[in-house]
């Protein structure tokens, strides 16, 4: 399950579902990303993440088929809203259920690796001189080595 | 013809949103690049860079990727997301 969207999201009741999609599973690992008062040493108060609609979707489905393919896990499902949002507000949910936990964390990272890399989002900060369009950041390029894919 | 979105920080610099272009004599992303830049010079810097990625009917593209008409391409700056 893929989901772009504005409004908050319920992290038990994924995680309860995704536990009950597949007696197979033993494992589900799930990532929460949140809105952090400071980025690159300056206060933030809250930001906004862009999206490109026709896009977005159509990412996040290519980069979770890879990583079912890559680690052979079953389910991943992504939530990742769009929007204005304060301070220690959801902004990403990535869940995986997998036979055995290993897969799982690696998917997991796999995911949130290359959604911080290929998937159309943008995000603006407010701060205290103004809102500020972020610009990538050279630990999340980095990131993405690690899987030594050339891309 | 061509619809030509912009998104991010890029759509604030170039003060737009989107345009249509004449699909006539393009045949992939950098055509593109370069027809917008001749209609409007002072976009060179941020169109020309690096940093600024394009897509090609909602999927990543490079300069060779082949436009047709009625395709929606796009350009914005790297992804912040997640």
């Amino acid at each position: 399950m893929i989901r772009v969207c504005q409004e908050d999201f319920d992290v038990g009741a994924l995680i309860t579902e995704l536990q009950s999609r597949d007696s197979s599973c033993g494992a589900v690992v799930s990532f929460v990303g949140l809105v952090r008062d400071i980025n690159q040493g300056e206060a933030v108060s809250g930001l906004t993440l862009e999206h490109y609609p026709g896009m977005t979707q159509k990412s996040l489905e290519a980069i979770c088929t890879r990583a079912k393919a890559r680690f052979e896990v079953p389910h991943i499902d992504v939530v990742h809203r769009v929007g204005s949002l304060a301070l220690n507000e959801q902004i990403v949910f990535v869940g995986v259920a997998a036979r055995h936990r290993e897969k799982a964390f690696l998917a997991c990272e796999y995911v949130m690796d290359h959604l911080k890399s290929e998937a159309p989002f943008w995000k603006k900060e407010q701060r205290q001189e103004g809102e500020l369009w972020l610009a990538q950041n050279d630990k999340d390029t980095l990131a993405l080595a690690r899987w030594g894919e050339s891309e | 013809m061509i619809s030509v979105l912009f998104f991010g920080r890029l759509r604030d610099l170039l003060k737009c949103e989107r345009l249509e272009l004449h699909h006539r004599d393009l045949t992939c992303l950098a055509d593109v690049r370069a027809a917008l830049v001749q209609r409007e010079q002072s976009w060179e810097e941020f169109l020309q860079s690096k940093q600024t990625l394009g897509a090609v009917n909602q999927s990543m593209a490079d300069e060779y990727t082949p436009v047709n008409d009625g395709d929606e391409v796009a350009f914005f700056p790297p992804v912040t997301g997640g």
